[in-house]
């Protein structure tokens, strides 16, 4: 550790913050203000009582990003599979101990801070598989055996998640993990071997699913089907989209989400309102500030000189991209409703804090570039 | 460093292809976002408004019902109620036993109370209490400040200022049932009450008037925000009647402790100046809800006060139709005005024997003699002679066995029968003995009080075919013709028409005619004219005839005659026509002729008074009214 810390090619924290991405920053920034305003519009134009906790979260977690920031890069690899086991450890204490929400153990209550562990994990994930393939030449990655360990690292948080039970995101932690061997390099024949095994496993799973997860797979293929039921988030979703027009009906002027047809309009609905009162140029402008920050932190791993970080750097902006994408494919219909916040912008202090921590650590990333980390162990 | 360079070059690679898939699919999301919100906005648009807008309906006050002078005997009358919204109350219990102290409430009221206030929502209002009387409200006003969440609002229920004497004209309304929706989406209204008697039954569309209409903004629990629009309704119409209250009531009274039925018709245009029944029963009991009991007390009563016998009760007519059948007679002319005929008390026909009421018989009389003394041997004779056919096309041109159109529900065609009649519904031919029975208007006949007073009027006034009715108009304006030309002429020569007239003339009003003990008092300088009838209700067995007839006040109640008058006045210019129907009441001159003097007294005085006398005050000085004009009923009150 001291080591580490002494080869740092003497780079002050003075100089560590001019070397943060500041128009990132900003770019978080825009996406964070957004939320405010459409807190603000969620509540009737009030500050309370989510906008202003929005805006303080938001601080906190900047701060916290950039504290993270400036930690080396070499000291998070070295805590890559450290912080795994604690991950893992979260998700069994949140299976004893945890609190039931909506049916479901999610939430570990901390006192202040209620923490959503599988959230937390997904970047312990993406660091330990960044660690695991950062040692890894071409050959080794082309050897089957050599993605049993990460395939079985992977397969106990998502077992864990799924028992919670959080079908929504333990799928898209195994999209998440997927992508990140797609990006380590793994042939593209072993992911259509794996996605025609899941094709034949999926019925077989269906079948242990819970009741509300049935639900809303079929809802999702029949909104209609049950207008008042479970149907009614995304049919009054629909609404409040069509309503908005191409222009929007104006901010705290939207007849749905403000006269409460739309359901928790302040956490994951949020896009919804957004889309109502500010039309489709508005939600299209949303979209585009989602895409930046996505392009960017991509744009940051192709110029990370070093594997792990280059790895890192994909997962944290995959990992955003997921949130981003099913929450507004979810609110449109087009994939089931999965209780997925679109982050920044959401209501919701455990989603945003640990979205500032995975570009803490993209950052660190960023800011650590072109540090000198041992290279790949030989073949 | 060559293996770093190409690992790195195919991470690039991929990167790119990732960045590349994520662009695309986030692309996909806004092309299906602008097909929701552009291309399909418009259908998005009108499932908005319809989420947003609620409409509710503003019921409009009930058209009142008028006597023809404007007297109300329907009417709507304010009705301040207490709400109760659970949201402005931390104790539903407490605010309950507050408002207890100043209106006490039963704990069968504070359990439905408190159920409603569980089973709605808890800003909207539950019903406390309502009909408060001016006194209450007061009470409760000045203790606002200890009634949270209290509230008063102000409706109409339906009144009768009468109550029973206009029961079975007026009806009453009740919550509508299953059947009763047509489609006016006013009767899905909580607490709305249509006609289900009575003239509100028949005119029931007119006097609801048409529903107004609120435009509400709500939010997804229904709460209202704010109103955006509001249509008034159209009021129902006033219906004035033909009545004419106090001579209703003057009837209703004077027949309040028989079972019996009173039609009072203008001979002239067919207007139904009154049309009693008693027993009656008190229309105010439906607006507020009849109890298991009550109703069981009504249905139960072997008077039946809940059928309006001048309509839809049958009797056979008796002697009263005995002009009918001399009108056949002379029609047919098997006989003249002055040819007469014997009566030895008795008319043998084959093996059977027909008496006449009088033992001993008449002796020799003609048509005049033998209707002011209602000999029955005379009519068998006649009607032998006409036969039934005749006598029942004759008695339908009087308006007997018809539908008369009336516009009140619940009328009755009755029954004169015919050959074909009796082969078609028995299978059996008619018999001559029959004719005989029909001739002194018993066997099957069976014809209603208000078809006797029809009957009457026709025979009065030069033989017109007046059709009876109630309605006189609607917001003012006459609905028919009144004028006796309007109506058509039955074709009855007017020296037949004269001939009856003259001989009821002589029933009443010369010694020996059967109603001469009901004449009219001397200085009213008026005469009427008229008919008994006595009806048997069981046959009279032939031991009973020989141990010599018991008084009719001996026999049990419903073994006893009815007893039936049809009469008119003034006699040498007819303007009034009357019929009593008293069930069980023994003789027509005894039990039925009283009351049509009495009545036709009344009728009498009244006539020159018609448009100068005071209407009659309501008899129930604490109901306020509620102008035409009066407002739908408000929103609550804070």
């Amino acid at each position: 550790m001291q080591r580490l810390l002494v080869r740092d090619r003497g780079i002050s924290i003075a100089g560590k913050l001019a070397a943060v991405s500041w128009p990132f920053v900003l770019l978080l920034c825009l996406l964070a203000a957004t939320g405010y305003a459409m807190l603000y519009s969620a509540a009737g134009g009030s500050a309370e009582p989510w906008a202003f906790r929005h805006g303080l979260r938001f601080a906190f977690g900047l701060l916290l990003m950039l504290s993270i920031a400036l930690v080396d890069i070499r000291v998070i690899l070295w805590l890559a599979w450290p912080l795994f086991l604690v991950g893992v450890g979260l998700l069994v204490a949140v299976a004893l101990h945890g609190a039931v929400g909506k049916g479901a153990q999610r939430w570990l209550d901390l006192g202040p801070i209620q923490l959503q562990p599988s959230e937390l994990m997904k970047i312990f994930i993406v660091i330990a598989l960044a660690s695991w393939f950062h040692r890894a030449s071409i050959e080794r990655v082309g050897n089957p055996l050599f993605l049993i360990p990460p395939l079985v690292a992977v397969a106990i948080p998502v077992v864990l998640i799924l028992r919670q039970p959080n079908l929504g995101n333990a799928v898209i932690t195994c999209l998440l993990a997927g992508v990140m061997l797609f990006a380590a390099g793994v042939r593209l024949w072993k992911f259509a071997l794996a996605g025609s095994a899941a094709a034949v496993a999926a019925p077989i799973a269906y079948e242990r699913l819970h009741d509300y997860q049935k639900n809303r797979i079929l809802t999702f293929l029949n909104p209609e089907s049950d207008p008042l039921g479970t149907g009614y988030h995304i049919i009054q979703s629909k609404i409040a989209l069509g309503s908005g027009g191409l222009f929007g009906q104006g901010f705290v002027q939207g007849t749905q989400s403000q006269l409460n047809f739309l359901p928790e309009k302040q956490t994951d609905f949020i896009f919804t309102m957004l889309a109502e009162e500010f039309g489709f140029v508005g939600a299209a402008a949303l979209i585009g500030l989602n895409l930046a920050i996505v392009l960017y932190g991509l744009a940051m791993a192709l110029a990370c000189r070093h594997q792990f970080g280059r790895l890192v750097a994909v997962g944290i902006t995959t990992n955003f991209f997921l949130y981003v994408f099913v929450n507004i494919a979810m609110v449109m219909g087009a994939i089931p409703v999965g209780g997925v916040p679109l982050p920044l912008v959401s209501h919701g202090g455990s989603a945003m804090i640990t979205v500032m921590i995975g570009f803490g650590v993209l950052m660190s990333v960023h800011v650590h570039r072109d540090v000198e980390i041992e290279g790949e162990q030989p073949a | 460093m060559k293996r770093e360079r190409t690992r790195r070059a195919l991470f690039t690679r991929r990167v790119l292809m990732l960045g590349a898939g994520k662009t695309v699919l986030l692309g996909l999301l806004t092309g299906r976002l602008w097909q929701l919100q552009v291309e399909e906005s418009e259908r998005y648009a009108v499932l908005a408004e319809e989420n947003r807008i609620s409409v509710r309906l503003l019921p409009p006050p009930r058209g009142r019902i008028l006597d023809r002078f404007g007297v109300p005997i329907a009417e709507n009358r304010m009705n301040w109620r207490a709400m109760l919204v659970a949201e402005r109350t931390d104790d539903v219990a407490a605010t309950l036993a507050t408002f207890s102290n100043l209106v006490p409430l039963s704990d069968h009221e504070r359990a439905r109370i408190e159920r409603d206030v569980r089973r709605r929502r808890r800003f909207v209002p539950v019903l406390v209490r309502e009909f408060l009387d001016w006194e209450d409200m007061a009470r409760i006003e000045v203790n606002a400040p200890d009634l949270p969440g209290i509230l008063t609002d102000l409706g109409t229920s339906r009144t009768y200022p009468f109550g029973e004497p206009f029961a079975h004209l007026v009806g009453y309304v009740a919550p509508p049932a299953e059947a009763d929706l047509d489609g006016d989406p006013m009767l899905q209204l909580p607490g709305i009450r249509i006609g289900r008697a009575g003239l509100e039954r028949q005119h029931d569309r007119v006097l609801r008037g048409r529903a107004g209409k609120v435009q509400l903004e709500v939010n997804a629990v229904g709460r209202v925000i704010r109103e955006l629009d509001r249509q008034e309704g159209t009021p129902g119409k006033t219906l004035t009647t033909t009545l004419d209250a106090g001579l209703q009531l003057a009837a209703a009274k004077r027949i309040e402790n028989d079972s019996a039925a009173v039609v009072v018709l203008d001979a002239r245009n067919g207007e139904v100046l009154a049309m009693a029944s008693s027993p009656s029963f008190d229309p105010n009991i439906f607006t507020e809800g009849v109890s298991a009991a009550q109703w069981r007390a009504w249905t139960t009563n072997r008077r039946n006060p809940l059928v309006n016998k001048a309509i839809a009760g049958l009797y056979a007519p008796g002697s009263t139709f005995k002009m009918v059948v001399a009108l056949a007679g002379l029609e047919a002319r098997a006989v003249t005005p002055g040819e007469r005929i014997a009566c030895w008390g008795v008319t043998e026909l084959g093996d059977a024997k027909f008496h006449c009421w009088k033992r001993g018989g008449h002796g020799w009389l003609d048509m005049r003699e033998a209707i002011k003394q209602s000999c029955d041997c005379y009519f068998y004779e006649v009607a032998r002679r006409v036969g039934i056919d005749r006598i029942a096309a004759m008695s339908r041109r009087f308006g007997l066995g018809v539908d008369l159109e009336l516009d009140l529900p619940g009328a009755r065609a009755g029954l004169v029968p015919t050959r074909e009649w009796k082969r078609a519904t028995q299978g059996v031919p008619w018999q001559q003995g029959e004719t005989l029975v029909h001739g002194i208007g018993q066997g099957f006949l069976q014809v209603t009080p208000l078809q006797l007073a029809v009957m009457t009027a026709r025979m009065v006034n030069g033989g017109r075919a007046i059709q009876p009715h109630l309605t006189r108009a609607l917001d003012g304006e006459l609905v028919r013709g009144h004028r006796l030309e309007d109506w058509p002429a039955m074709g009855i020569p007017e020296g037949h028409l004269q001939l009856m007239r003259d001989a009821m003339a002589g029933v009443v009003n010369e010694r020996g005619g059967t109603a001469w003990a009901s004449r009219l008092p001397a200085e009213l300088g008026l005469q009427m004219g008229g008919k008994t009838g006595t009806t048997q209700v069981r046959r009279i067995t032939l031991a009973e005839r020989e141990r010599g007839l018991r008084r009719q006040e001996d026999l049990p109640y419903e073994w006893r005659h009815h007893a039936l008058f049809v009469g008119f006045a003034p006699v040498d210019q007819p303007v009034y026509a009357i019929s009593v129907v008293v069930e069980h009441g023994g003789g027509g001159s005894t039990a039925a002729a009283p009351i049509a003097r009495d009545v036709l007294i009344e009728t009498l005085l009244r006539d020159p008074a018609r448009r100068t006398t005071p209407p009659p005050a309501p008899p129930r000085p604490d109901t306020q009214r509620v102008a035409e004009a009066a407002p739908a009923p408000s929103p609550p009150r804070r």
